[in-house]
């Protein structure tokens, strides 16, 4: 059991909204930690459009995604948030006044005294694949992602995809596997070269088998396959394997959110247009996630949310305190937070 | 004195100009809808309700949520994937040889009639 992580704030998603919240949060003296899903800061904004470009962020006439996060993170280092990246929320529970707990899917529990959702369209979940009966054998013998390597050795493995997770996998995998076989839906891969060369050299060896196809039904019992069956351009032929690893990429899913006793409308959060508070007094959703009337889904309305939102949190976290509000151009005092005076 | 044909000059000649799209969800449900020269194929979709156009990331060819499967005779004239759009495919299931993420066709006058097929799952 790990010890309870005490703090001003939990921000629920590091996406450029979450990011702009340490900020706003920073120069009022309010600590945050935040908790993102995917392996990485920037949210859609690294895992949807790293490379694209963004036009609309006032006076940045072009940026992409991943310049955005970079410069994002570069404007918050001052306040040095703590990050937990990979990890879900799970829960979040109202204790007490001005009090919430928050806990993950790795078991770390969090105490704030104000929680921000800034989780944008949801959490980023792997793509399920459309076969026919596979729910049953999902987190048994068919596994989105590999937590431990060793659950696979001696196993016949089938990685199914084309990319970097679905090659990598297949090397680290290849070696303690009893058979591997990749399959993928054309004999191209987009993956990194060097991977790809590998794995043909693996095939061509005969130490895996590589398919061309897709997967269209599966065998097995209580959760346990037994073989798949691949569809390719002429046949469909079947594979025996113990273990199926999909990789398709992540979607965009709700996820917990919906269990928290917030109140929803069409899987978003309402909330009112001086705080971006909701319904539970000192919980706060801003970004994609909101809802009111002229929402606009724009990065810079989620700043402007960012903004308001910190006033308020002010109060929760400093309650005896009066907030006198501030100009960076102009104040000292915001200025030796941020490290320039 | 005709007050019945209250059909301003411009919507009568935009419609008119305006190249036609029949998108058949999954469910046999059609849509014949117009479409703006210059906009994409998936915002055609988005902008007349066709629900199973998911289109998670907006267009920047990075989801894979807005397959559609070409009419066979209308194939060559729309054309293959580039090729990052066909690694992108990789993500998409049940793809076949006239599949293509919606928002990757550009509207142009040769489209005018274009049917596509919308699959019944776009991973979410």
């Amino acid at each position: 059991m790990s010890e309870t992580i005490k703090t001003d704030v939990v921000i629920i998603g590091a996406g450029p909204v979450g990011l702009f919240a340490v900020f706003e949060l920073g120069l009022l003296d309010i600590k945050a930690h935040l908790i993102d899903i995917l392996d990485k800061v920037g949210g859609q904004c690294a895992e949807l459009y790293p490379e694209k470009p963004i036009y609309d962020i006032p006076g940045i006439p072009f940026i992409t995604g991943h310049g955005l996060t970079d410069a994002l993170m570069e404007q918050i280092k001052p306040f040095n948030p703590t990050f937990h990246l990979n990890e879900m929320v799970t829960t979040v529970e109202k204790i007490g006044e001005a009090a919430f707990r928050v806990t993950t899917d790795r078991s770390k529990v969090f105490e704030a005294k104000v929680v921000v959702i800034g989780a944008g369209g949801g959490s980023f979940q792997p793509k399920r694949p459309p076969i026919p009966g596979i729910e049953p054998y999902e987190n048994k013998s068919v596994h989105y992602a590999v937590r431990k390597m060793d659950a696979f050795r001696d196993k016949k493995l089938l990685i199914v995809g084309g990319g970097d997770s679905a090659l990598d996998w297949t090397l680290n995998l290849q070696p303690i596997a009893k058979r591997l076989t990749l399959v993928h839906r054309r004999d191209e891969f987009r993956g990194a070269p060097d991977s790809v060369n590998k794995m043909r050299a693996l095939v061509a060896s005969g130490a895996m088998d590589l398919k061309i196809g897709q997967v269209s039904a599966l065998e097995g019992a209580d959760g346990q396959l037994a073989a798949a069956s691949i569809k390719g351009k002429d046949a469909v032929e079947r594979v025996e394997c113990d273990a199926i690893l999909p990789f398709f990429g992540l979607t965009m899913k709700l996820g917990p959110v919906a269990d928290w006793g917030i109140k929803m409308e069409d899987e978003l959060i309402p909330v009112d247009t001086a705080a971006f508070e909701t319904n539970i007094p000192g919980l706060f959703a801003i970004g994609d996630i909101n809802t009111y009337p002229g929402k606009l889904k724009l990065i810079l309305s989620g700043f402007h949310e960012a903004a308001l939102m910190a006033q308020k949190a002010y109060h929760y976290v400093y309650p005896d305190k009066r907030l006198v509000f501030q100009y960076t151009t102009s104040s000292t005092s915001l200025q030796k937070k941020l490290g320039v005076a | 004195m005709s007050d019945v044909q209250d059909v301003s000059p411009s919507t009568a000649a935009k419609s008119e100009t305006m190249p036609k799209i029949t998108f058949i969800e999954h469910d046999g449900t059609v849509h014949t809808v117009d479409a703006e020269i210059g906009s994409t194929v998936m915002e055609t979709a988005q902008r007349n309700n066709v629900s199973s156009i998911v289109a998670e990331c907006g267009g920047s060819c990075t989801c894979a949520t807005c397959l559609v499967h070409v009419d066979e005779k209308w194939f060559s004239v729309v054309g293959p994937p580039s090729t990052e759009e066909e690694d992108m495919l990789d993500f998409a299931f049940e793809v076949t040889p006239t599949s293509r993420l919606s928002c990757q066709i550009k509207v142009t006058e040769a489209l005018d009639g274009l049917i596509v097929r919308t699959p019944a799952y776009q991973g979410r």
